[in-house]
Formats: structure tokens, C-alpha cells, sequence
């Protein structure tokens, strides 16, 4: 890592004028950071529009910007890493004009680049990149390449927006785009209506969480007279009393704002049928960038929720148990995007504990590696179905390419695939040396530990530890029925799997890497390893965002007691046996199942048919939150109050009386003299009672 | 005794009468009529009040007068022109202004 | 006493005309009571010395406006015409506002030269009508009874009238163009 710093030396810090510099540089690049996606966007929308046909141009541009954005971010952070320790107050501000100057209100269209929007400016970039590789080989036939390429785009532009935004309407900005996106890309082959309404749902169910965060956003303003980061998180202390209803209320809401970006309890349920884009979608929106938005903004904000140890525990709470619940939903799920899909909610359940708990750095390090994996399982399961779609194109059947009953020894037709798929397995199980150890460890690490001063987190610990179990399991079954055991695809079929080309998996391949040595980022403090090298921890990384809520933690008596010595040890112990036990549990249970594929398969029974309807919560909210909701739309706002009031009372109301009054006033147009006489003289006796009676 | 109170009382009460026959009759040319006492009564006020403030009253009226007779003239012209029209002055039948 | 036996009779004949004016169906006898009205304001006028507008009175009003109208009434050949009464709604409203105006006017008849001083002097001491009407009339030269003896009764008229009134005397005689015009062209039968 010293090669480049010594290349950046000339403006290393220190030296006189280093900030501005900074500034400067980081002023054009961010413009460019950001602008290049969105003009990957407008450029493939115009061939999207009007020469739908030029694939290959789009697929110089689409993964171009994101290259082009991902090297420009990779250069500033090695210039960034030479000054590593820069306070939040010196973090660079890019202000590029005045938004909304309304009287006390001054919003800003400003960037920050500091070590956290860093961290996400890179997972965003170089995971997109990888992502928008693997799509050129995955949507090659598709017929809406060009439109693809153009959302993805503009997809990746919003986000960059949300994580370097320096505000928070800046972000809300971000995070309603990103919105848009994720409907217009699930919904991308929007000729299936269920496609269409999964887009909606989506969108819809994400737009109760935003109600959260623009309230959120009243609060702060009420509270602070400002809403850039900068101000807010310098003047949290003293403006909001510690543990108060203004703080818990404003971090409760953002946290409801989560609840709906990330997919937790209560608002998760459009992740799953978000399955319904394109795989590289579902990688890229649903595991690695969009649904850690909440995460981000946790951690962001997580001056604030240090100051309402309430909504911590509430955060982290709602993390535990999303955490298992959607674990065992994954358990009996057959589709293979679904569990993966049911997985990354678990995941992201424990990112919340993570940020939750205020072991901030340890929840963006499972997001980080959570990403790499995570892709990686996306895109090696596109891989799959795109191997499976092919066959079954090939043979003129119908059957569902997704559906792991109707795969099986896949290993031998696709063994890149297959061997990746593995690799990133074991990460998120949690098997060391892999990144999902670390990572998951440091969080349950951190969780017992806050649990010396609230024992409610040895609660938390024990449900994060008891998903963990059920992760390695689940993974495990989709990794068995899909690569082990007999293939079920079909004589004919068998004939025209191959592995995808290297277009797709090359990205793959990067991605493995990634899960195996991402462990690096944030190694543990163990003395034997700092022996062999001095890491680079992204704790420390992130020290100077975080000290502050430290400080306030220790403050409140909510710190985290670091474990030491047989503790620790026995930790980390029993979390290498979880992952053990969970993946050979898995194995087991499932090569011993005898498994037929989908379209024989035996009904569901008892609980396992409650897991595979997902505890039928989808059914419960639409039959008491939707229909309820509907009907009084129907009847009450528009019926009633729309065509009644509005339309009736309003429009034609005031129309109706127009005519009255015109009526009334043709009545004194009689065209008889007499009349007019009699008006004068009424006209002349005022005039005179006023001269009179003045 | 002074005139010039029972003179105003005698002019306002023929400027009443006016009014009241404007609005009663329904010929056109009574009604003309009647707006001419009612000048008229406007002239005995004006000439009383001459003995108060001077002869600007006078001077007055006989600018009055000449308007009055202006306005006869041109207004009797009207009413033949409507009574060519309508074959009658009376004002009831004549509402081609009706709006 | 004499004078005002004689103004009584004058005035009560033009308010019993005035009242036949409005009341009789034919509208040459309304014309011809009408005539009596002005004859009487003619003789009033007199009697409050305006001797000049008395004599334009009976020249102007009742010698030739009045002829027009009779000459009107029977060139349209108007007879007795219908009982041309409004109906009762009409009536009443005129009624109504006819009583109102009444009210406000026939309490003029308290005003005198006294207490039209006071109103304008605004305060008590200096309210003498002397004072208060005649030394601005002597100042401005338009007495009336100093007037008439040095310049004759038109004299009295003609002096602000020539003066003070020339431009609204001109303007006067702009007017008679345009009505005389306006007359012959609304009364053609072709234009």
C-alpha cells in the first residue's frame, strides 16, 4: 500500500495548503464521479430510445462509467488514506450550488468525502463495475439491453448521490432515486404483470419508510435550524438532551426510514418479490448497494442514535429478529433467489445489530463483505439460471429455471461456478479465513459485550448466534441441491448445460477473491497476527466519524466492553462451531432428502409449509393493511371527497354559483325604462343620505 | 319675512312630486314631463338661494335653462323616433334592452 | 303681508298643478297644467327678485319647450290613452322612495338667510347675514340691490355672465348646435 502513497506524495498532508488542494481536486472529480454514471445514463437512454439495436455501444458505455467512476474513487481514496485521520469538521464539502435558499432553510446541492461516503464509494463503484460486467454476458439476448444498461446507470448515479451527499435532503434525494430505480428495474420485464406489480410493491412499501425519514427531516430542522451533516452531528450534543423524546423520535423514524430502504421487520416483504428482475439486479440493488442505504444512514446518523440509547436498542432488536425470522423462512424456500433473497434480509438484520449496538465500523464491515458474497451468490445463481434457461430453451420445456428441485449436480456442467459458489458459502456462513467470519464474529462480538451493561443485547447476541446457525444450514441445502447429489434438470437438457462465458465469470471470479481475503479489512486486534503485518483497520479507518458517539456512549453508560482473553476466545470458539455444525447440518439433511424436481414435488405440511409461505405475513398485511386501506381510498377520498366535495362543491359548485349570480344580476336587466328610473332615484336618495349624514 | 325657506320647502316639494310621477306614469312623454318640474323645482332652489349667496345662483339657472331646452328637444326626438318604431310611447312594451 | 298672501297662492297653485300633471290621463291637459306650474314658478321668481329669470321663465320654459311638447303630443297623436297607471308593485315602491325623498327635502323649509349665515360662518358671533353674505358680494361686486340700480335687472345677469361665466357661456352655445343637430337627425324618417 506505500507505492501509491509515495506517488501522492507532493500533496501529502501537512504540508501547507493540503486541505484546500484536497478540495479542489475532490471538487472536479466528484462532479465526474457522479457524472459519468448519469451520463452513461442519458447515452444509453438515447440509444435505448432511438437505435435499440446498438449492443455494442452500450456495452462499451454501460460498464465504461462505472470503471471510469470506480478508478477516479480508487485514486482519491489512496490520496484520502495518506490523511486518514482528517477530523469530521475538516472532511472535505463539495458545495455545488444553493438548492433551496428559503429563508431559514438553506439546503445546499453538496457533496462530503470523508472515510465512511469513501467506503461506500467504493463497495458502490468497483461492486458495480463487476456488476455491470457480468450483465453484458447475462443480458446479451435480452431485447431491452440498451434500457437495462441506461437504469443501471442511473441506478448506480442516484446512489453515489445518497452516499456522498452532505446533507440529508441530499441524501433523501439519493434514496428516492435509488427508489426508482429498483421499481423500474424489477419491474424490467414489465410485460409480466406479476414483474409489474413486484416493481410497485417495492416502491410502495419503500415509500412508508421515506414518510419516516421526511419526518425525521422535520424533527431535525425543528430541533436544529439546519439539516447538513456537518451541523447537525457537530451540535447533536448540546442541542438534544441525551436519551430524550426529540432524539429517540428522530432516530426512530429515520430507523423506520430503514425499516423500508433495508428491508427489515416490518417493511421487508417487497425484497422477496423483488426477485422478479434480472439477477444482476437483484446482486447489485437488492444485496450489495440499495438495501445498505439504511445501514449507511445508520451509521451516518450514529451520533444521534448514540444520544437515544432507546432507539439503539430498538435498532438493534429489530436487527436480531429480522435476523432469525427471515432465517428460517429461508430454510423451506425452493427458489433459489428467494433464499438468497431471504438471506440477505437475515444479513442485513445483523448489520442493524451491528450499527444498533454502536459498533459502527463492525456493521460496515459486514456490509462490505456482506457485498462481496452476496454479489457473488447472485450472480453465480445468475449464472445457474442462465445455464438453466438456456437448457430449457434449448428443449422447448417450461419449467421453472429458478427452482433448485430441478437442479442438482451442477458441478460437473458448471465447475467455476459451482467452485465460487462454495467460497462464498463458507463466507457467509462464517468459516474462518473468510470474510464473513470477521466480519459476522466482530458484530456478535460486540453485541455480548454491550450486553455487560444492557443484558437485553445477550438477548440479541443469542438470536444473531442462533441465525447464524440457520444461515450456514440454509446455504448449505442451496449449495448441495443445486451442485451436489443427481442432476434432475432432464436427459435432454443435461445435453446443453455449459458454464457461462467469461464475460460472467470473470467478475465472479474477482468477487471470490474478495470473500476470501476481505477478512483483511478489519482484522482483530490479536497480537500473533499484527506479528505479521501491520493491518489496516477499517475501525481505525473510521475512528474519527465514530469517536464522537463513543465518547457520548461512554457518557451514557452504553459503551461495549471489549472482551478479552478466554472470553473472547470462547467466542469466537463457539461461533467457528455454529458455522461447522450449521453447514454440516445442511449437507447432511439435504443428500439424504430425496428431492424430485419441481413439478412432482409433494405439497407442503405443518410448519414447514408456514415456512414456505413465509409465515403468510404477505396475506396478513394485505388483508388488514391494504384492503382497509384501499377501500377507504375508494370511498371515502375519492368517492366522497374528490368527485363529492372537489368536483361537486368546488368545480361545479362554484360554476353553479357563477350562474346564480348571473341569473340574479339578469334579472335587473329588464330593458324597461321605469325600472332603470326607479334605480336612479335609489341610487340619488344614497347619494343624498350620504352628503346629508355624513 | 324671508322667502327663502318656503321656497325650498315649495321647491322640494315639487321635486317629490317629480320623482313620483317618473315613477308612476308610463307615457314616455309625461314622464318627460315630469322631469322637466323636477328642473324646474332644481331652478326655484337655486333662484331662493340667490338671495343668500348672490347671483352666481341666477347665472345659474339660466344655464339650466339652456340645457333644459336642449335636452327637450333632443329627447321629444327620441321619443318619435321609438313611436315611428313601436307604434306607441308606452314605456312597458318598449324592452329591447332586456338582458 | 301682501307679499307673502300672494307667494302662498302662487306656490299652492304650482304644487296643485304639479299634482294634475301627474295625475290626468290626457297628456295635453298634463302639458297644459304643466304650463301653469312654470307660469307660477315664474311669478315666485319675482317675488325673490330675480325679475330677468322670471321673464326667461315664461319666454323660454313655458313659450317654447312647453309648445314643443304640445306640438309632439299631437303629432304623435296621443289621446286619451289607456288607464297608463303602473300596477300596484310599481306604485308602491314609488310610493316608498317618493316618502323617503320627502323626508329629506321638505325640512329645507326651516332654512332662512339667518341661519344659513350661521351654518356658514361656523361659529355664532360672526354669523350676521350682513356681514357674512354682503361684504363678499361687495367685495366680488355682484350685489343684487346695488347691482340693479346702476345696470338695470339684465345688467345684474349679464355682467357675471359676459365675466366670470364666459367659457360655459360659449360651451352653452355648443351645446344648442349639438342638440339642434342631433334633434333633426333622430326626428328624419330617413337618414
Amino acid at each position: 500500500m506505500h507505492l501509491p502513497l509515495a506517488f501522492l506524495a507532493a500533496l501529502g498532508p501537512g504540508q501547507p495548503g493540503w486541505l484546500e488542494n484536497l478540495q479542489e481536486v475532490m471538487r472536479r472529480d466528484v462532479a465526474l464521479i457522479i457524472g459519468l454514471p448519469l451520463l452513461g445514463f442519458l447515452l444509453n437512454g438515447a440509444i435505448a430510445l432511438w437505435r435499440p439495436t446498438a449492443k455494442a455501444a452500450v456495452s462499451v458505455i454501460g460498464p465504461g462509467v462505472l470503471l471510469g467512476s470506480f478508478g477516479l474513487s480508487l485514486m482519491r481514496f489512496l490520496q484520502l488514506a495518506s490523511a486518514w485521520r482528517i477530523a469530521p469538521e475538516e472532511a472535505p464539502v463539495i458545495n455545488l450550488w444553493s438548492w433551496i435558499p428559503v429563508g431559514k432553510l438553506q439546503v445546499d446541492f453538496a457533496f462530503q468525502i470523508d472515510q465512511l461516503s469513501m467506503v461506500m464509494l467504493l463497495v458502490v463503484t468497483g461492486v458495480g463495475s463487476l456488476i455491470h460486467l457480468f450483465s453484458v454476458g447475462y443480458m446479451k439476448s435480452d431485447p431491452g439491453y440498451a434500457r437495462y444498461f441506461a437504469y443501471l446507470n442511473l441506478f448506480v448515479a442516484f446512489m453515489l448521490v445518497l452516499v456522498l451527499g452532505a446533507s440529508f435532503p441530499m441524501m433523501f434525494i439519493g434514496w428516492e432515486g435509488v427508489g426508482l430505480c429498483s421499481y423500474l428495474l424489477i419491474g424490467f420485464w414489465f410485460t409480466d404483470k406479476a414483474n409489474a406489480d413486484a416493481g410497485k410493491k417495492a416502491f410502495v412499501v419503500n415509500r412508508i419508510g421515506d414518510f419516516g425519514f421526511l419526518i425525521a427531516m422535520f424533527l431535525l430542522w425543528q430541533a436544529f435550524g439546519t439539516l447538513s451533516f456537518k451541523e447537525v452531528f457537530e451540535r447533536a450534543p448540546e442541542v438534544l438532551p441525551a436519551g430524550g423524546a426529540m432524539v429517540t423520535a428522530i432516530t426512530l423514524f429515520l430507523f423506520l426510514g430503514c425499516t423500508g430502504k433495508s428491508a427489515q421487520i416490518p417493511l421487508y416483504t417487497w425484497l422477496p418479490d423483488a426477485m422478479a428482475g434480472p439477477t444482476p439486479v437483484s446482486a447489485l440493488i437488492h444485496a450489495a448497494t440499495m438495501v445498505t442505504a439504511g445501514v449507511y444512514l445508520v451509521a451516518r446518523a450514529n451520533i444521534l442514535f448514540a444520544l437515544a440509547p432507546t432507539s439503539q436498542v430498538v435498532v438493534a432488536g429489530v436487527g436480531a429478529l429480522t435476523a432469525l425470522f427471515a432465517a428460517t423462512i429461508g430454510l423451506r424456500q425452493y427458489d433459489i433467489k428467494k433464499v438468497l433473497a431471504y438471506s440477505t434480509v437475515s444479513q442485513l438484520g445483523y448489520m442493524f445489530l451491528g450499527v444498533g449496538t454502536g459498533a459502527i465500523s463492525a456493521g460496515i464491515f459486514h456490509l462490505v463483505t456482506h457485498a462481496f458474497f452476496k454479489a457473488l451468490l447472485f450472480l453465480g445463481s445468475g449464472s445457474v439460471i442462465h445455464a438453466m434457461h438456456h437448457a430449457y430453451h434449448a428443449t422447448h420445456r417450461q419449467e421453472d429455471a429458478q427452482d433448485m428441485r430441478n437442479m442438482g449436480g451442477l458441478r460437473t456442467y458448471l465447475p467455476v461456478t459451482a467452485g465460487l459458489m462454495i467460497i462464498a458459502t463458507l463466507a457467509i456462513a462464517g468459516i474462518p479465513p473468510f470474510a464473513g467470519f470477521f466480519s459476522k464474529d466482530e458484530i456478535l462480538t460486540m453485541a455480548f459485550g454491550r450486553g455487560e451493561h444492557q443484558p437485553v443485547f445477550r438477548l440479541f447476541w443469542a438470536m444473531g448466534a442462533t441465525a447464524a446457525l440457520l444461515t450456514a444450514f440454509y446455504m448449505a441445502r442451496l449449495v448441495v441441491m443445486t451442485f451436489f447429489g443427481e442432476n434432475r434438470t432432464g436427459a435432454e437438457e443435461r445435453k446443453h448445460l455449459h458454464e457461462a462465458p467469461f464475460i460472467m465469470t470473470g467478475p465472479l471470479l474477482v468477487l471470490g477473491i474478495l470473500s476470501i481475503a476481505g477478512g483483511a479489512l478489519n482484522s482483530p486486534k490479536w497480537k500473533w497476527l499484527e506479528h505479521w503485518f501491520t493491518p489496516y483497520r477499517l475501525e481505525s479507518w473510521l475512528h474519527p466519524l465514530t469517536s464522537a458517539g463513543a465518547r457520548i456512549a461512554q457518557g451514557l453508560g452504553t459503551t461495549i466492553r471489549p472482551q478479552e482473553g478466554a472470553t473472547e476466545h470462547a467466542l469466537v470458539a463457539l461461533a467457528i462451531v455454529i458455522a461447522v455444525l450449521g453447514l454440516a447440518l445442511g449437507v447432511a439433511t439435504t443428500l439424504k432428502a430425496r428431492t424430485v424436481p419441481a413439478h412432482d414435488a409433494p405439497a407442503e405440511a405443518g410448519l414447514w409449509k408456514v415456512l414456505y409461505n413465509k409465515y403468510y405475513v404477505d396475506e396478513l398485511y394485505e388483508r388488514y393493511i391494504v384492503r382497509p386501506v384501499v377501500s377507504l381510498s375508494r370511498v371515502l377520498l375519492w368517492k366522497g371527497i374528490d368527485q363529492g366535495v372537489i368536483d361537486g362543491g368546488g368545480v361545479n359548485g362554484s360554476a353553479a354559483l357563477s350562474r346564480a349570480l348571473g341569473w340574479l344580476g339578469s334579472r335587473l336587466q329588464t330593458g324597461q325604462v321605469s325600472v332603470y328610473v326607479v334605480l336612479f332615484v335609489v341610487g340619488a336618495l344614497y347619494v343624498l343620505g350620504m352628503v346629508a349624514w355624513r | 319675512m324671508s322667502l327663502v325657506g318656503p321656497s325650498l320647502a315649495v321647491s322640494a316639494i315639487l321635486f317629490t312630486i317629480g320623482v313620483l310621477g317618473v315613477l308612476i306614469r308610463r307615457n314616455a312623454i309625461i314622464i318627460f314631463m315630469c322631469v322637466e318640474l323636477m328642473l324646474n323645482a332644481v331652478n326655484l332652489t337655486f333662484v331662493a338661494l340667490s338671495l343668500v349667496y348672490g347671483l352666481t345662483g341666477q347665472v345659474f339657472v339660466f344655464f339650466v335653462m339652456t340645457v333644459a331646452a336642449a335636452e327637450a328637444a333632443v329627447g321629444l326626438a327620441i321619443i318619435l323616433a321609438i313611436f315611428r318604431h313601436h307604434r306607441s310611447v308606452d314605456l312597458q312594451n318598449i324592452n329591447l334592452l332586456r338582458g | 303681508m301682501m307679499a307673502e298672501q300672494l307667494f302662498w297662492f302662487f306656490a299652492g297653485t304650482a304644487i296643485a298643478a304639479a299634482l294634475l300633471v301627474i295625475t290626468l290621463r290626457n297628456p295635453i291637459a298634463s302639458a297644459f297644467c304643466l304650463i301653469v306650474t312654470m307660469l307660477s314658478l315664474a311669478a315666485i321668481f319675482f317675488m325673490l327678485q330675480a325679475h330677468f329669470i322670471g321673464a326667461v321663465q315664461i319666454l323660454v320654459y313655458a313659450g317654447a319647450v312647453m309648445v314643443l311638447f304640445l306640438f309632439v303630443i299631437m303629432l304623435l297623436n296621443l289621446g286619451r290613452g289607456e288607464s297608463d297607471r303602473k300596477r300596484a308593485p310599481g306604485i308602491l315602491a314609488a310610493v316608498l322612495l317618493v316618502g323617503v325623498l320627502a323626508s329629506q327635502l321638505v325640512p329645507l323649509s326651516g332654512y332662512s338667510r339667518e341661519r344659513l349665515a350661521l351654518e356658514f360662518s361656523r361659529s355664532t358671533l360672526l354669523a350676521d347675514p350682513a356681514i357674512v353674505f354682503d361684504s363678499t358680494m361687495n367685495a366680488a361686486g355682484i350685489n343684487p340691490a346695488r347691482a340693479t340700480q346702476e345696470r338695470g335687472v339684465p345688467g345684474d345677469i349679464a355682467m357675471p355672465l359676459f365675466q366670470q361665466y364666459l367659457i360655459p357661456f360659449e360651451l352653452t352655445s355648443i351645446l344648442l348646435l349639438t342638440a339642434i343637430v342631433g334633434a333633426v337627425v333622430l326626428a328624419k324618417r330617413r337618414i
